[in-house]
């Protein structure tokens, strides 16, 4: 037992048996105490059961693992339950009982993360429950914190408004997400890695124009390049062409600059091994140096991924159709309707993630042979 | 690295040594640039001076008028380079500091809460870096969380966290400043963390053999050893740190900043102004950047660590 382990599930232990003393519910009209709450009291009394064996040694590994996980979901849904039974009414003793929630999770994912299958198939879902836990409770606290404090809805909006808010205007999101994501981004991003990559070779080919472009090319990776946004949104129009035009220009230097960087990989006996095969410019560059590159040129592509998205939503700050998610969200702050905007960045954030992931799966696939994808 | 242009017997060309260094590759770009940026500010704007020709009934200028009139227009499509260098040099030099037209002041405004916001976003990485190198749940929770993170387009959400946090009563810098943070503190965490694990197992099992606390090996071998990295990552943070400053300030209305400059100058068309901010903007990130390599060498030099 670690010394974290050991004053949480103390702390923990100690906060259940006194919460009791506090009141959890206060109205104006009324106040309650634990024991008018019968869920929460079955929570806490398992909480209780729990925690004691916990703290002496009794109770450890897997199973305890699995008995803390469990107890504390069932106190996030009587917390839950409670708060949402009484909206903004939250008192010391509610809040005590949502630290003692919050400890029980923690102490399940430490026990998890010591836990050592023996399958593949049990690691990889360790490693994925792991962040699936921080993430859930994230959102728990979220929603927790929210409705138990009364936040007003135009600063921050309970998670579970905004997944109503999901749910019930898709029609709008999909065609924010066509505007912004399928057509802007997309056609960007294609156009500007492949252009950077083209330029990387013919510019690896000329040594005086490597030795050029490559300083600048990295001061211009660190300059505010999505400043151009009004200047593109002048000259390609409102729609969807100048938000691709943006995206261009900010993919285009990383992935040259990777790409340049990636095609000076190969090690001198490499090239010489080449050169005893009589192998010919192009096939060097095909067998050899692109297939060492690629750990750079998808690094670049990670890179360009996250920044297209975010290019072509701030440029439709500087004017679109009435369609498009920076639209969305700009004019749905102005008209306070908050869910709406949090949907949005959800579509958003959910499209960043899955076009990442999906980069590094292919990344798996193309580089097998680099040692970070071996393991 | 060697190179095949290293066996080259050295030529007899005067320019041959400044051309075979980085220094004369690199100005020769520039003037590249410089050029077809000239001739595309010419091509870019004709079509604007045509029409203007047609209605002032000049019919067929001389070439040299049109290349002339096109590189002096009041609010051209693309401006030429000289008339951005003017712009600046009026708005900076010949301006009092203080005045609302001074580039110089606006940046000021801009450059506050990015270091704002770049020394907070650079404590809480190293924080985060620190915990999550001590914790195992920290490490194994939290880091996939900090990687998505960054795939949020969180550049989208600067009005909203502007907007809420000017409602809760917080106003001034440090909502913009929040942006920054949020840019800057990733690279730095992600960049520590690779640092402070940096230390070889041989170099941890020493300082267990002297018997010393978490707490001093963290102190005594694990940060020294991180200080390369730091550095790099405070150059991406840095970068990061001023985007995010100039896109915070582009919706709330904000009255001074380079972000606000660009976004008055693209309400008016005034195209000499957007790329002056622009410009200028470039320089102060460039010249964050390498304040930072500066302060790399030196303080790597004291250590002992210079490459």
């Amino acid at each position: 037992m670690s010394p974290v382990t050991r004053i949480l599930s103390t702390l923990a232990l100690v906060v259940a048996l006194m919460g009791s003393m506090l009141t959890v519910v206060e109205t104006p009209i009324m106040t309650l105490g634990l024991f008018a709450l019968p869920v929460l009291l079955v929570g806490v009394l398992l909480s209780i059961l729990v925690l004691a064996p916990y703290r002496t040694g009794l109770l450890s590994g897997a199973r305890a693992c699995a008995a803390l996980t469990g107890v504390s979901l069932l106190m996030a849904a009587a917390l839950l339950g409670t708060v949402s039974a009484y909206p903004a009414a939250a008192s010391h003793g509610f809040w005590a009982y949502v630290l003692v929630a919050w400890a029980m999770a923690w102490l399940s994912v430490e026990e998890l993360s010591g836990l050592t299958p023996q399958s593949p198939l049990g690691q990889r879902l360790v490693a994925l429950a792991i962040p699936l836990a921080f993430g859930v409770w994230l959102l728990i606290l979220w929603q927790l914190a929210v409705v138990g404090f009364g936040v007003p809805r135009v600063l921050l909006p309970a998670p579970s408004e905004i997944w109503l808010r999901l749910l019930s205007s898709p029609q709008i999101l999909w065609e924010d997400f066509r505007q912004t994501f399928l057509k802007a981004v997309l056609i960007g991003y294609a156009l500007g890695c492949g252009s950077g990559f083209l330029v990387a070779i013919l510019v690896d080919r000329v040594p005086f124009l490597r030795r050029g472009l490559l300083p600048i090319g990295n001061l211009v990776s660190a300059l505010p390049i999505i400043g151009v946004a009004p200047i593109m949104v002048m000259w390609f129009g409102f729609d969807w062409p100048s938000k691709a035009a943006v995206v261009v220009i900010m993919t285009f230097f990383p992935m040259l600059v990777n790409t340049v960087t990636g095609l000076a990989a190969a090690d001198r006996i490499q090239h010489d091994l080449m050169h005893t095969y009589a192998a010919n410019y192009l096939q060097t560059l095909l067998k050899m140096r692109l297939p060492m590159a690629m750990p750079f040129i998808f690094n670049a592509l990670k890179i360009n991924s996250t920044l297209a998205l975010i290019g072509a939503i701030v440029a439709e700050f500087f004017g679109t159709p009435i369609v498009g998610m920076g639209f969305r969200i700009s004019t749905e702050v102005g008209r306070m309707n908050v869910d709406m905007v949090w949907a949005s960045i959800a579509v958003a954030a959910l499209a960043g993630s899955l076009f990442y992931g999906l980069v590094t799966l292919i990344e798996r696939v193309v580089t097998f042979w680099h040692p970070s994808v071996r393991g | 690295m060697t190179e095949a242009g290293t066996f080259q017997t050295p030529s007899r060309s005067p320019f041959a040594g400044l051309m075979s260094g980085t220094a004369g590759p690199v100005i020769v770009v520039v003037a590249a640039i410089i050029a077809i940026w000239y001739l595309a500010a010419v091509l870019l704007n004709t079509p604007f001076q045509r029409d203007i020709y047609q209605r002032g009934g000049i019919e067929n200028p001389p070439l040299a008028q049109l290349v002339a009139d096109t590189l002096s227009q009041p609010r051209p499509v693309l401006p030429a380079p000289h008339q951005v260098a003017e712009e600046i040099w009026k708005t900076t030099a010949e301006k009092s500091i203080t005045s609302k037209r001074s580039l110089v002041y606006h940046s000021g405004v801009t450059l506050s809460s990015t270091l704002l916001g770049f020394i907070i976003g650079t404590g809480l990485g190293i924080a985060l870096a620190i915990g999550v190198v001590h914790s195992r749940v920290l490490d194994k929770s939290l880091m996939p969380w900090i990687i998505s993170s960054q795939t949020i387009p969180i550049l989208a959400i600067a009005p909203m966290i502007i907007v809420v946090l000017n409602a809760i009563g917080i106003t001034g810098l440090l909502p913009k400043a929040m942006i920054s943070t949020y840019l800057s503190f990733f690279p730095v965490t992600v960049g520590m963390v690779k640092g402070l694990r940096a230390p070889e197992a041989i170099q941890l099992d020493l300082m267990k053999t002297y018997s010393s606390s978490t707490a001093q090996t963290l102190w005594k071998l694990r940060l020294p050893s991180a200080m390369p990295y730091l550095f790099a990552s405070m150059k991406v943070g840095v970068a990061a740190s001023l985007v995010g400053a100039i896109v915070g300030e582009l919706p709330t209305g904000a009255v001074a900043g380079l972000g606000a400059r660009l976004l008055a100058g693209s309400y008016y068309g005034q195209t000499v102004q957007i790329w002056s901010a622009l410009i200028v903007a470039a320089v102060l990130a460039a010249g964050l950047v390498s304040l930072i390599g500066l302060t790399e060498r030196v303080v790597l030099q004291r250590m002992g660590m210079a490459r």
